[in-house]
């Protein structure tokens, strides 16, 4: 061989392809200031909004008084329901089948709903108009109490609705009933109850909270009055899906509309749905004929766009006496504020909750959810986690705890016991899931010996004995989770967003010199897109992935996808990338065997070449063929070298992982401190290690926030009373623990490169960790159930509730 | 209003506006001299993400009015590199350690650990982590936001940056 020739793995590792660790491309704009952010954007002319909002969680609006605020110098319109009417706009469709207000139309509904939108030439004055506006409310009562909804003299939320017996999700039984959804087999599940030597309840509560990324929602809407054409730049995780339901609320063709996402900061769910302020801000545009930009402040972002969570689990399991699970039945209450505006797969109101059978194999199940309208915010997102998967995912991990507790068997030994076994993938569960690949038992004995497993429930029950001899007042709690999600919605039989089948796409054009460009549905929102697509072509084409430019958000020239949320951008349109590649390669493949003068079987790929077989010195390159492309292709065969893929998944795909927290809690302060988390992830194929881990870290630090501090609290007039950074609790460099992180790798066996996702496993499996370590710690007590969020105040209560003060 | 005349030095160059008394140091940054790295993520002074430095202190530009920052010297993270743009060590540490993801935080955090490394170039990992206390990030989970500013650190010192064990 010549030795000028680098090696096969020389020249892979050249490519920076799967596999590689490497160093994002979107830093290099970011480290230095220069990301292109919604807020960033000036136009010449652009014009402000902002909102007046209701102080009221439930009045009826008697009159609205603009006189004042239109008088502001600078003030160039003030918008209620009433100049929405005249669009027809005053109301919108959710993305779950309801209709939201845009504006105050007769009642305001929650606090801080929207009811007038003022446009002003800069910010402060549009902010100094918004208080001038004069509203007359009539108090009504309220209920923010999801359990009290559905009560005999429980107020009626929905007055436009009260009497509709269906709704989009089938009948409901009472005037704030959303939904009842159901799903696993109720007879099968009840007789397993019937039958069980053991068996548990309780009612497990994960409450709500909000996705708070850094950077708040926010838009540029931008009307054109000669073309007829909007441009809107936003904060949108789903560009596509904004631009079809945009059309479909404004009547403006959908190919006049450009929806631009530029540089997100972060998203975590909140930035998928439509909101008031995006629809006024297109109104403002088109009534002012000037751009108009609309900036949600920390308040207004916490207390109305997107809560997540806020379900009310009453689970249950059965069990024989040695430890197997032989039955779960879960009965839910889902709070979805005064308007169903989750962000679900539209055929799922309560997402994919029935994966609540979890990582185990459980041979009956049922679940019931019924939705309720509150006088709360309405959203439902999925919070850095697929459609309710962190929810199902807490109930089944926590619900696990309780049985072995009550079994008096060890938590870890218990899940062993009952988790899904190698050799049964695929594995159907009793809610008919077919989870396409694992390897539980050899994820979890990995994390149970890294951590010393033994040893530390060995060191626990030394500690409880000399607390109960007084020697010490820390308790020692150990969390353990073995969590299975269910992401990269989805296939088209399951998953569709208004109709709108919820494939995704990418298109790959590679330019004559072997550099190219890849355009994808998808947007990221700091996972690293521009980094990781470039090394899935890498991998496949064998062109190096800094010869790659990766454009997402643009739905003039990105395929048309449905975005990133549910940890799907890899599942689906990852996928989606390879699979184009692979036509391209298919068709360079005939252009090399053209220019070598051989059969294209007689060809075989070498990291970024066709050699002949058994020749090797006869190939060519990828480079080599990108050129031939636009140059001397076989005759009849079109020029050029480039590919598109619609990517209708085949199956969700499954990612798991096995979690352990070592937690010490004083019972006299109630503070808690994290010892050791360790995350053992396996997500398939890893594309990005580096990447990888920082998403791991990222979302064990929300799961973190959420499981000891998070909390969107109302007060029983309606007030919330968490909705700054004041009372918010997001964790500082201080009190977030030290991560440690592991995986195995258990590919995807259909999908194109075995990838599963990853972004979201953390925040679905550290939740329940954290619970966990923390009930852990009390349980020898006897406490079966401390509900999140694990703050001081609550964990001190429950110690005083022990009767640990006295 | 009546507007205010005020002049300063932002990034090195001296800079004369007239603006509203009440006019806040980050739309005067952001929107007065186009200088969008710093970024607005809360309004109570909590995130950070407005972070700059102002006569050698980290401040959040967010609770600062334009007029109280007149005569004085400031940097933002456009400032950072130097003119032939060559990245800072932290601008480089922070893209070497995936300190960053969305990168809406990391203007304020690069420009807060500047000023906590000019006050102690040899920080503890603990020293650290109260240090950027006041900086919020909701992607990272702030650990390799840590070993960014230690490589940093030991870049600033010209010493070889050794990964602490895990």
């Amino acid at each position: 061989m010549n030795d000028m020739t680098p090696t096969s793995a020389g020249r892979a590792e050249k490519l920076q392809g799967m596999g590689c660790k490497r160093k994002r491309v979107e830093d290099i704009r970011f480290v230095q200031g220069k990301g292109n952010y919604v807020d960033d954007i000036k136009l010449p002319g652009m014009l402000y909004g902002d909102f007046t909002r209701s102080p009221h969680a439930h009045a009826r609006v008697k009159k609205i008084d603009t006189t004042k605020a239109a008088a502001v110098p600078g003030v160039v319109a003030v918008i209620t329901a009433e100049t929405l009417k005249t669009v027809n706009l005053a109301w919108m469709p959710t993305l779950a089948g309801d209709v939201q207000m845009v504006l105050a139309d007769g009642k305001v509904l929650f606090q801080n709903q929207e009811v007038a939108f003022v446009i002003a030439e800069d910010r402060y004055t549009a902010a100094d108009a918004a208080e001038l506006v004069e509203v007359e409310y009539e108090a009504l009562p309220c209920n923010v109490d999801p359990l009290k909804a559905m009560s005999a003299n429980a107020p009626v939320i929905r007055e436009d609705i009260k009497d509709k017996k269906e709704g989009a999700h089938g009948p409901r039984k009472h005037y704030n009933h959303v939904f009842n959804w159901q799903a696993g087999d109720k007879a099968k599940a009840d007789a397993a109850f019937a039958k069980a030597d053991v068996s548990i309840k309780e009612m497990i509560v994960y409450p709500r909270v909000h996705p708070c990324p850094l950077e708040t929602c926010q838009c540029v809407a931008s009307f054109d009055k000669i073309k007829g054409e909007l441009t809107l730049w936003g904060t949108f995780q789903a560009p596509h899906v904004i631009r079809t339901v945009g059309s479909l609320i404004s009547k403006i063709p959908e190919h006049k509309i450009h929806v631009i996402a530029p540089d997100i900061g972060g998203g975590f769910g909140n930035k998928v749905g439509a909101y008031p302020g995006y629809i006024c801000a297109i109104v403002a545009s088109i009534v002012t004929g000037r751009p108009v930009k609309w900036v949600e402040d920390r308040i207004e972002n916490l207390s109305t766009t997107a809560f997540a969570r806020d379900f009310y689990m009453e689970t249950e399991l059965a069990a024989t006496k040695d430890g197997k699970v032989t039955g779960l039945r879960c009965y839910t209450i889902a709070d979805h504020g005064a308007f169903d505006a989750c962000a679900n797969a539209t055929k799922w109101p309560a997402g994919l909750f029935s994966i609540i059978s979890g990582s185990y194999d459980f041979p009956a199940a049922h679940v019931s959810v019924d939705g309720v309208y509150t006088n709360k915010a309405p959203g439902g997102v999925a919070y850095r986690c697929s459609f309710r998967v962190t929810e199902a995912a807490y109930a089944i991990e926590r619900a696990m705890d309780i049985m072995a507790q009550k079994l008096k068997m060890d938590p870890a030994e218990f899940r062993m016991k009952n988790l899904i076994r190698r050799e049964q993938f695929p594995y159907t569960s009793a809610f008919g899931w077919v989870y396409d690949s694992g390897d539980y038992q050899t994820a979890f004995k990995k994390a149970m010996e890294t951590v010393g497993y033994k040893q530390l429930r060995e060191e626990q029950k030394k500690r409880q004995e000399a607390f109960k001899r007084g020697e010490t007042r820390e308790l020692m709690g150990i969390g353990v989770a073995f969590f299975t999600e269910i992401v990269g919605a989805g296939p088209s039989r399951n998953c569709d967003i208004l109709g709108i089948a919820m494939f995704d796409s990418a298109e790959i054009r590679i330019h004559p010199t072997g550099t190219g460009i890849c355009r994808l549905g998808t947007k990221s929102q700091g996972q690293g897109h521009e980094t990781t697509y470039a090394q899935i072509i890498a991998t496949e084409l064998g062109l190096p992935a800094d010869n790659i430019m990766v454009e997402e958000g643009n739905t003039d020239t990105a395929p048309y996808g449905l975005g990133t949320y549910g940890s799907r951008s890899t599942p689906v349109s990852g996928a989606a990338t390879a699979m184009a590649c692979r036509k391209i390669k298919a068709k360079a493949q005939m252009i090399a065997a053209y220019m070598l003068e051989v059969h294209d079987d007689d060809l075989e790929w070498d990291v970024d070449r066709f050699r002949v077989k058994g020749n090797p010195e006869r190939f060519k390159t990828m480079t080599e063929l990108a050129w031939a492309a636009y140059h001397e292709v076989p005759p009849g065969m079109e020029p050029g070298l480039e590919a598109i893929n619609y990517y209708d998944p085949p199956n969700f795909t499954y990612p798991f992982g096995a979690y352990i927290c070592v937690m010490d809690v004083d019972v006299d302060t109630g503070t808690s401190k994290v010892r050791r988390f360790y995350a053992l992830d396996d997500c398939g194929t890893r594309i990005n290690p580096m990447i990888i881990e920082g998403q791991i870290h990222g979302g064990l630090t929300e799961a973190f926030g959420i499981a000891m501090g998070q909390e969107i609290h109302y007060d029983e007039e309606g007030n919330v009373t968490t909705a700054s950074l004041m009372d918010y609790f997001l964790p500082t460099a201080v009190e977030t623990p030290k991560w440690e992180t592991d995986w195995t790798t258990t590919p995807s066996p259909h999908h194109p490169i075995g990838a599963k996702g990853v972004g979201e496993s953390p925040n679905v499996g550290g939740v329940p960790c954290f619970s966990n370590a923390v009930n852990d710690a009390f349980a020898f007590l006897g406490s079966t159930n401390i509900p999140m969020p694990h703050d001081n105040w609550r964990t001190w209560t429950a110690a005083e509730k022990l009767g640990l003060h006295t | 209003m009546a507007k205010s005349h005020i002049s300063m030095t932002v990034n090195g160059k001296k800079v004369e506006e007239l603006v509203e008394p009440r006019t806040l140091l980050i739309h005067f940054l952001r929107e007065q001299l186009q200088l969008t790295g710093p970024h607005i993520g809360c309004e109570t002074s909590h995130c950070g993400a407005c972070t700059v430095d102002l006569d050698g202190k980290s401040v959040k530009s967010c609770t600062v009015f334009a007029v109280q920052a007149n005569g004085a010297d400031i940097r933002t993270i456009e400032g950072m590199a130097a003119a032939d743009g060559t990245l800072h060590a932290l601008q480089e540490a922070f893209r070497e350690m995936h300190g960053l993801q969305c990168g809406f935080c990391t203007p304020g955090m690069i420009t807060r650990a500047y000023r906590l490394l000019q006050e102690n170039k040899n920080p503890t990992e603990d020293e650290i982590r109260v240090g950027i206390s006041g900086n919020l990030c909701r992607c990272t989970g702030y650990q390799n936001i840590v070993k960014a500013i230690q490589y940093a650190a030991a870049k600033m010192s010209g010493v070889p940056f050794q990964e602490a064990a895990e």
